[in-house]
């Protein structure tokens, strides 16, 4: 049965329970003495009875939706031949994933084997024979949710008060799926790296100075056994963000004191709108931008002062990172000081202070906590930046603190370690996770200080 | 001298405070001046940076949108298509239309000769033109044996050429062709046998190994799809948490944990969300790989945040009074946030959702994570179906080596950030249009 086939059938059984439940209570209403109403209007009767037909399909078509599939795999797998069976996981996977293309009727090339194409058959009956069970389950499970609920209106019911607090916990839900995600992050980029640092001892991990993820794929290979020392990307990576910091820090602030303490609003109203232009460009962009624009005209500007400056510096992803955080910065900076109270700047001005002065003395100091927050904030995203330096920096890990070299950050390792194949039992697949988890500690601690210190300093004027 | 009045030495200090600051302003007026000027510098240095930006990235892809054609007179030799007169289709789909080509280009240049020189004269001619000759040839089997005259993408070096040529550059220095090849090159302009038309492949097909038969249609609906599934998630979750958080919500940890975690996971890079939907939709739900679906779904819990946030705002924008007046009349708490303040902040929310979608529209490196970098020709039926997305495309394409590619993602980015040009300027329009001062 298709899934289609099922949804339709599905809706339809609710429309049908809702208009039943709807008419159930306008017959109510009519039996009714006049001047006496019921409690609830017709509509939450048929939403009553709409939602108990809803809810345990719903489960039903979300648990297939999300296992049905590796319920047949298994089945499947069991069902191999032993030799195949006892194959290492990645072969095994690669085998899968033959079947599947077998089983969704592509041609394939050569001759199959002939437990694949068996395999195939058995995947594709599975399938067929679980999407019928799936439409009886949804058809059983929402006629008797609906029939059920509809036999318990009277009245009297008061099925309004059931709804809401339905619709009250669908929303307590929704706001969960926050927590679930930050539980989802932790725990999947946890579970893996676990994994990897019982490989990779902690300690070698994060002062290790040598860097090479490649790993022997034979065990008779000589030599690159691999070696997991992260300070090299943890070099790179502050490098990195700290050439972007040095470049949009001053700018951004001086654009949001000049905007806001200088200019006429019409100025204003063109240059805001330009800086959030190049907030809104994605990040790919920068990347072709600083990969093929500026590192080209850094390196030849490098050639004619007699500078050797690789193709993919340090500088040039920095400096191209800069530009993406500046908008971030001048528009935090100007919220900042925009919420310095008025009353501030006319007493300094009232006490013959120029202008610069009352902003260097006065609204700097008085906007400092939430400039600093702002800064951490800039800080954790050029961490995490991941296209500018994946397009722009190199791959090499080395231990060095030139700009004009080429550096990797920890991003790009993790991209370039999980894209193309993953074998999720070599410390080489693994160690991205262990990175992964580095990288989310670290800016969610730089957030976390930064949220605390910006909302300190919002109460302080509020 | 020793004993002054107080007045008179307060008259003095005075005069001696006005004297010092007297002293004193020129410099500070100087350094006054020099802040303005400083601050003026960076207004002025950001925006030519966004300026600097837009040319560099126009005026390298301005010219991807028109393509080169080449015309060929081809000979239907029904010796070649079809040997035993036969005019099935699945002969005429195995015929080999490169000897078509080449005998038509042949007879163009009759002076050709030598196994080399014919190669060359052969690469003018993109690849795919044999795909279009098998097309019509099995679309029209009557042409075999008649003589046409057809037009057909030209290879990529032969495309930066005549683009160069015609603008009148030094074409011939920059090209990677040599003599002959130019030579030739010159001759069919002569006979006006190359021309530049718009480029339609390039918004109509998918990706391909040759630059001038790629196109960014297939990557632009897995963007589609991707889209759709991250908005059907995302804004009534993002809407239902934020109704919940403004309007239900009791002061308690659970929520207070709630909203520490928006705020937090607003801020947590992107890069990371790859790796929770590698591990968790793929890993561990085995999703296909590659499927818009994974990245929807990846994509939506990054944008929850950014919708929930500006939907709140939206939300607290409602004047109490509102609610306060639907309650008087005998509403209930529900009755009064879904018919009445929903309504009123639904323009805000709207606005929220698609700045929403189009930080999600540009979003490449979770995708990355979720293995959406294959090389993808087809474009995806379903959002089951392995795809590409725009970001991804364009990232592809600049690690490509062929020049072609270079000039072709740049105009992938102009087509990306038009699409978000569209996106903010509605949002713009909405927020103008509708919303409401209290």
């Amino acid at each position: 049965m298709r899934l289609s086939t099922i949804l339709l059938v599905y809706i339809a059984i609710l429309i049908i329970g809702y208009f039943a439940g709807r008419q159930k209570a306008i017959a109510y209403s009519h039996a009714l003495d006049a001047g006496r109403t019921m409690h609830s209007l017709p509509m939450y009767h048929g939403y009553y009875v709409l939602m108990w037909g809803a809810i345990p399909a719903i489960i039903a078509i979300l648990g297939y939706f999300f296992m049905g599939d590796g319920l047949v795999l298994d089945r499947v797998i069991a069902g191999l031949p032993d030799e195949v069976r006892s194959l290492p996981e990645s072969r095994l996977n690669l085998v899968l994933n033959d079947i599947r293309v077998v089983a969704a009727g592509a041609e394939t090339s050569g001759e199959s084997e002939a437990y694949i194409q068996s395999a195939a058959d058995s995947l594709n009956a599975g399938r067929e024979f679980l999407s019928l069970l799936l439409g009886l389950a949804v058809v059983a499970l929402s006629s008797t949710g609906c029939y059920l609920a509809w036999r318990n209106l009277s009245g009297d019911f008061r099925a309004r008060n059931r709804v809401e607090s339905a619709i009250q916990v669908l929303l307590v839900m929704a706001a969960s799926i926050a927590v679930l995600t930050t539980i989802g992050i932790v725990f999947s980029v946890l579970f893996e790296s676990i994994r990897f640092f019982q490989k990779v001892p902690l300690f070698d991990f994060l002062f290790g100075l040598n860097w090479s993820p490649q790993t022997a794929i034979r065990s008779d290979q000589v030599g690159s056994s691999g070696s997991f020392g992260a300070v090299p990307l943890f070099l790179g990576t502050l490098m990195i963000s700290g050439i972007a910091m040095i470049i949009a820090l001053p700018i951004g602030l001086m654009v949001a004191i000049y905007l806001s303490e200088y200019t006429t609003a019409r100025v204003r109203g063109v240059v805001k709108p330009l800086l959030e232009v190049l907030a809104g460009i994605p990040t790919v962009v920068y990347g072709y931008f600083a990969a093929l624009t500026v590192a080209p005209l850094l390196r030849d500007f490098g050639l004619s002062a007699g500078l050797q400056i690789s193709s993919e510096s340090a500088l040039g992803a920095g400096l191209v990172m800069g530009i993406m955080i500046l908008p971030f910065v001048s528009s935090i900076s100007d919220d900042v000081i925009n919420s310095v109270p008025q009353s501030m700047r006319d007493g300094s001005l009232g006490l013959g202070a120029t202008r610069s002065e009352t902003i260097r003395r006065v609204v700097l100091p008085a906007a400092l906590p939430g400039i600093v927050g702002g800064f951490l904030l800039a800080a954790s995203r050029a961490i995490g930046e991941t296209m500018i330096v994946v397009m722009a920096a190199g791959l090499a890990a080395k231990m060095t603190i030139n700009p004009l070299e080429a550096v990797t950050t920890v991003t790009v390792q993790i991209v370039t370690l999980l894209v193309g194949d993953q074998e999720f039992d070599s410390p080489k697949t693994l160690a991205a996770f262990g990175l992964g988890l580095t990288l989310f500690i670290v800016t969610l601690i730089l957030n976390i200080i930064a949220l605390h210190v910006v909302r300190k300093y919002r109460e302080q004027y509020d | 001298m020793s004993e002054e009045s107080p007045s008179n030495s307060a008259l003095r200090s005075s005069v001696e405070t006005r004297k010092r600051v007297e002293a004193s302003l020129g410099a500070r007026y100087r350094r006054e001046n020099r802040f303005r000027f400083f601050g003026l510098l960076a207004v002025l240095v950001s925006v030519s940076f966004v300026a600097f930006f837009f040319v560099s990235i126009i005026s390298q892809g301005y010219t991807a949108f028109t393509q080169t054609y080449i015309q060929v007179d081809v000979y239907f030799d029904p010796d070649v298509v079809s040997p035993d007169g036969s005019r099935a289709p699945d002969v005429l789909s195995q015929v080999n239309y490169s000897r078509l080509i080449k005998d038509g280009l042949g007879s163009m240049f009759p002076e050709v000769s030598g196994r080399k020189p014919k190669q060359l004269l052969n690469r003018l001619v993109s690849n795919g033109a044999i795909y279009e000759l098998r097309d019509r040839v099995m679309a029209e089997p009557d042409i075999i044996g008649s003589r046409e005259s057809l037009w057909f993408l030209a290879d990529d070096e032969i495309d930066a050429w005549f683009k160069q040529y015609s603008r009148g550059d030094d074409a011939d220095g920059a090209a990677r062709l040599g003599d002959a090849q130019i030579g030739w090159l010159r001759q069919l302009v002569a006979q006006g046998r190359l021309e530049q038309r718009f480029n339609t492949v390039f918004f109509t097909s998918g990706d391909s190994r040759d630059p001038e038969m790629a196109g960014i249609w297939a990557a632009a609906k897995g963007s589609f799809f991707m889209l759709v599934v991250c908005m059907s998630i995302a804004f009534p979750l993002g809407v239902a948490a934020s109704i919940y958080l403004e309007e239900f919500a009791p002061r308690n940890r659970w929520v207070d944990l709630i909203e520490v975690n928006i705020n937090n996971l607003a801020a947590v890079p992107s890069i990371v969300f790859g790796l929770l939907g590698l591990a968790v939709f793929i890993n561990f739900l085995s999703l296909p790989r590659s499927a818009p679906l994974v990245g929807g779904l990846v994509l939506a819990l990054m944008t929850l945040p950014t919708i929930i946030i500006a939907s709140r705002s939206a939300i607290t924008a409602v004047p109490p009074s509102i609610r306060e007046a639907a309650l008087g009349i005998g509403a209930s708490p529900v009755q009064a946030v879904v018919h009445h303040v929903l309504p009123l902040a639904m323009p805000g929310m709207l606005t929220g959702a698609i700045l929403g979608i189009a930080r999600a529209l540009g979003e490449t490196a979770p995708l990355l994570m979720i293995g959406m970098v294959a090389f993808i020709v087809e474009a995806p039926q379903t959002p089951l179906d392995p795809s590409s997305a725009l970001p991804v495309q364009i990232y592809l394409w600049a690690d490509s080596p062929e020049r072609a590619f270079a000039e072709r993602t740049a105009a992938a980015i102009m087509v990306l950030l038009a699409f978000l040009l569209v996106m903010n300027a509605t949002a713009v329009w909405l927020r103008s249009k509708y919303e409401r001062r209290w």
